[in-house]
């Protein structure tokens, strides 16, 4: 603290410092060639990342500078406000977040990226996507933002198309992508300028003195919440998830899915607490409704699928779906004066948001270097791969970990936080929340559960038991690069888990929540609702139990040394082709039983039967499909309208010029006599 | 207070393992007697376990550090678990309170690192067990949380030895339909979490039908014995807990040697008796088709739930 404030103005310093790194990263992807780009550019990405985390960090524990300022000045148009760029505590918690991931997917694309990735325009895009998602979160009004939110949707959108020459499914999921954030785009233009009319100005500062009554709020509520949620792919709006994070490079599915999902829960924040705050009660019963949805929705989906990175799509779709679930409980309990417990939830919230930035991160660059290594990310096809890519295995065995809530990572003190500020609720007075807490409650514990599921498989699909094709028999570890950013993911999962204390503090800030302390060392107290979380405590309860019974089986293994054997035991019989392990489809199949009607599976089973012999089974084909319900009924029949106003239109355009001249001439008219007016 | 919590932890632990290989011997004893067999006696379960200890396990190629680290995890949350509920005395770690969402959470990371030796094994059994496991798992889980918030709500903490202490401090509450409710939700998930019937058969091998079972097929030796210890210590530490819910008395609740001593005998009566009974149930009792066992739990969940929305009501 005393260092930060010696150094007068770090955040204004390390804003400036972003700018220069990344601009400095887009001449040297420009004027360097081969391993050269992918290094000079990914250094100068790193330090960027740093620089925001740097910068964030600072202004989140409370270090204001004057702001950037940009003046702009376009020609012909109406002067605008300079562009202001200065975080607050939010702003700033958002920004390290985004550092942080940015210089770890940098770090891995150094090793990683190849191909048109590692091009011109990919090291390019690259680099301003990352400094455009820094400073969304840093911006001061609505005109930066949108500035900004536009940099990380086009640069991102043009490094997902790296692939495209070879590979149609990239062409596919770009279009949906593209769409899916324009149409965020768009909603948030409208909604801010809902408010910027209502306001009279477009700094958060002005917008701030806004009523939540009224249409107006109202109509920039579901407008931002709509756009916001787009970006953070809350179902129904998450189609492009599943798309575009399988399709990118991983090292960008990694910044995508860890960091740029979460503005959209920044912004989700930035509007229900900064610019509307203590709106209807119905606001926070439609985030919890979204939220939940989504995290019980993104679950299951996850849980049935063999892609890796699809099935991390879904899982993000699902911790996205928690972090909005606590933000609406948060503000339920707030509407409800119960000040405390909605301040263990909001903290939860971000204690969420920090912990799957975290352990994706490690998980969608594991994805990337098993990618890597064997050319692919069908779980189907791999298997075996902890005996050859030990790092590898275990950074993504943390990462798993993390997402499946266990102890001791960060994925498990966020979901304790959401779980105690749940079961904390008063809800014996209020009708309410007696139907909304239960329910949150049990859907919350069910996403744990198939989360489980969802983890166990991934890893033990993947990586234990034998390699069930040749790929995955010839895996090589990933280089130093993507080693060092692995671990480092992996350090940060497992760290962050072992200091809940000083971390919740921290974020408490940016939520303005109180009640939150660090007991003996690093241990988080919620004293709202007087619990303790001591996770070093119950690593070193869990170490006197576990070290005496690791000496025992040592002591017994020298006595008795394992056996190797052809085949442990195998039911007495051959060892069996490796064809005949169960796999990712049929690890899932009894969940796919259990939820069939929500699922849609629909299994083939194709019969070769014997020429000579008809009773006689000569091959066998099963092929099981799982559709997204959303996409089916929602968006294809969208589509389908929109392809029908299409030619309808075309029945007004038939060719004619002398027709167009007509339009032309009515347009002029048109335009004169409102002009009249 | 520190010291006496650390020695209450100790005894919890030293009972638990003294304890459990009497337990199952009586409920094998039980389930043989009543279906009218000899059985193996009621030292049967410890003269097997130190066989399987002092037998060489065996390794097949490509295998990893899983294969030795699986069952010993397993043990050593089970263990765990018995540390941290509130067995034979109230008293719990002041910096690791017997929290119910830390000792869910200890209880799934038994069960991962078991179905994580199930897909290990590379056959196809090991694979449809554990896939199997994880489904119950992950179905039982809102039940469980669901059941112990209800009973929390009363007490207005997550913490175990809490609960079981407010409890017994209102004798009335324990017949309230709160706390019933809650109860035979809790029993559900400890029959499925402990893989008995009508959930699954401890006792058959039948591909079609084993689910735990499946998952140590290819284990033996002294991986085999952890893997049995670790699986009855489980039940151990959950039968406890069920039992000190349901008939708070008898638990200690300050560190005189004699109301530990007399916390020691209670539990262990209760966790036999609790034990025989299941296993004389278990008797009458028809394991379920599997792809019926999702109706079970959500039957579960359905009293939890009402459980809870009672506890809104009563409380």
């Amino acid at each position: 603290m005393t260092v930060l404030a010696a150094a007068t103005n770090l955040v204004d310093a390390g804003l400036l410092a972003q700018l220069l790194l990344g601009a400095l990263a887009v001449v040297a992807a420009v004027v360097t060639r081969g391993r050269l780009r992918n290094l000079l550019a990914g250094a100068l990405i790193v330090a960027a990342g740093i620089a925001a985390a740097v910068t964030g960090s600072a202004a989140l524990l409370g270090e204001v500078g004057t702001g950037l300022q940009i003046p702009v000045a376009i020609p012909l148009a109406e002067p605008l406000d300079p562009l202001l760029l200065a975080p607050d505590q939010l702003g700033g918690l958002f920004m390290a977040l985004a550092g942080v991931v940015v210089a770890l997917a940098a770090l891995f694309g150094i090793g990683y990226a190849h191909g048109p990735a590692a091009s011109r325009t990919g090291w390019t895009a690259f680099a301003v996507f990352a400094v455009g998602m820094q400073l969304v979160p840093a911006a001061a009004d609505a005109v930066t933002f949108l500035l900004a939110w536009e940099l990380m949707a086009g640069g991102s959108t043009v490094l997902l198309l790296a692939d495209h020459a070879t590979r149609e499914p990239v062409r596919r999921a770009t279009v949906w992508y593209a769409v899916m954030t324009h149409l965020s785009f768009l909603l948030l233009l409208a909604g801010f300028g809902v408010l910027i009319a209502a306001a009279g100005g477009t700094s958060w500062a002005t917008m701030t003195g806004a009523s939540v009554a009224g249409p107006a709020a109202t109509l920039a509520f579901v407008l931002l919440v709509a756009g916001f949620a787009t970006k953070a792919g809350l179902v129904p709006v998450h189609v492009w998830l599943p798309r575009a994070h399988p399709e990118a490079p991983s090292h960008m599915s990694a910044a995508m899915s860890a960091a740029m999902v979460k503005m959209g829960i920044y912004g989700i924040l930035l509007l229900t607490l900064r610019l509307l705050p203590g709106g209807p009660r119905w606001w926070s019963i439609v985030l919890v409704a979204i939220g939940a949805g989504s995290a019980l929705y993104g679950i299951l989906q996850a849980s049935v699928q063999a892609d890796l990175k699809k099935l991390l799509a879904y899982s993000t779709t699902e911790n996205i779906g928690l972090i909005t679930t606590a933000i609406g409980v948060g503000l339920l309990l707030r509407s409800s004066g119960q000040n405390a417990v909605a301040d263990v939830a909001l903290v939860a919230a971000l204690l969420l948001a920090v912990s799957h930035a975290a352990f994706k991160s490690v998980l969608f660059l594991g994805a990337g270097s098993v990618l890597h290594a064997t050319g692919e990310r069908d779980l189907d096809l791999l298997g075996g791969l902890a005996a050859r890519m030990p790092w590898t295995s275990v950074t993504f065995g943390i990462g798993a970990l993390g997402a499946a809530a266990l102890p001791v990572t960060s994925g498990f003190v966020a979901e304790w936080a959401l779980l105690q500020s749940l079961i904390h609720v008063d809800a014996r007075a209020d009708r309410l929340l007696a139907i909304v807490i239960p329910i949150t409650m049990g859907i919350v514990a069910l996403t744990v559960g198939l989360g489980l599921l969802t983890f166990v498989k991934a890893y033990g699909i993947g990586f234990l038991a034998r390699p069930r094709t040749p790929a995955a028999a010839e895996a090589h570890e990933a280089g130093p690069a993507m080693r060092a950013a692995m671990v480092l993911g992996a350090v940060l999962v497992v760290g962050l888990g072992l200091v809940p204390g000083p971390l919740s503090q921290a974020l408490a800030r940016a939520v303005s929540a109180g009640g939150v302390s660090t007991t003996g060392g690093a241990g988080l107290l919620l004293g709202a609702v007087d619990v303790v979380l001591n996770p070093i405590a119950l690593t070193l309860l869990t170490l006197a139990i576990l070290v005496p019974l690791v000496v025992v089986n040592a002591v017994l293994a020298r006595r008795h040394p394992r056996r190797d054997v052809d085949l442990a035991w195998g039911c007495g019989g051959e060892r069996t082709s490796p064809r005949m392990e169960y796999n990712a489809t049929s690890y899932s199949e009894p969940l796919v039983r259990v939820f069939r009607s929500s699922l849609q599976a629909t299994q083939l089973v194709d019969v070769v039967r014997h020429d000579a012999a008809p009773l006689l089974v000569e091959q066998m084909t099963f092929t099981q499909e799982t559709g997204d319900v959303i996409e089916d009924r929602l968006y294809l029949p969208a589509t389908r309208w929109a392809g029908r106003l299409g030619d309808l239109a075309r029945t007004i355009q038939n060719g004619s010029i002398h027709r167009y001249v007509g339009f032309s001439f009515a347009a002029l008219v048109l335009v004169l006599v409102l002009v009249a007016l | 207070m520190t010291i006496a919590s650390v020695l209450v932890v100790v005894i919890q632990l030293v009972f638990a393992v003294a304890v459990t290989p009497v337990l199952i011997g009586v409920m094998r004893t039980t389930r043989a007697r009543l279906e009218g067999r000899v059985g193996g006696g009621i030292g049967q379960p410890w003269r097997d376990l130190r066989k399987l200890l002092s037998k060489e396990p065996t390794r097949a190629p490509g295998s990893t550090l899983v294969l030795t680290l699986a069952p010993i995890l397993l043990v050593a949350s089970s263990l765990l678990l018995c540390a941290l509920i509130p067995l034979a005395s109230t008293l719990a770690l002041a910096s690791v309170p017997g929290d119910l969402f830390v000792v869910v959470s200890v209880l799934l990371v038994g069960t991962v690192a078991l179905a994580l030796l199930g897909l290990e094994s590379g056959s196809a059994f090991g694979g449809m067990g554990s896939s199997r496991h994880m489904v119950i798992a992950a179905l039982v889980e809102p039940t469980v949380l669901l059941s112990i918030y209800a009973l929390s709500v009363p007490a207005g903490t997550s913490a175990l030895a809490a609960i079981v202490q407010a409890r017994r401090a209102d004798p009335a509450s324990l017949l309230n339909p709160v706390s019933l409710l809650a109860i035979f939700a809790l029993v559900v998930v400890v029959i499925a979490e402990t893989g008995r019937l009508p959930v699954d058969n401890p006792s058959t091998h039948l591909e079609l039908t084993m689910i735990h079972e499946a998952m140590i097929l290819e284990s033996g030796g002294r991986d085999l014995g952890w893997l049995e210890l670790g699986s009855w210590l489980r039940l151990t530490a959950l039968l406890g807990l069920v039992a000190n819910l349901a008939l708070p008395w008898g638990i200690g609740q300050d560190a005189a040697p004699l109301t530990l001593l007399m916390g020691i005998g209670a539990i262990t009566v209760k966790v036999l008796v609790l034990g025989a009974v299941l296993a004389a149930a278990e008797v009458f009792i028809a394991k379920l088709r599997l792809f019926r066992v999702p109706e079970l739990l959500a039957g579960s969940f359905v009293l939890a739930f009402l459980s809870v929305s009672a506890s809104y009501l009563v409380f």
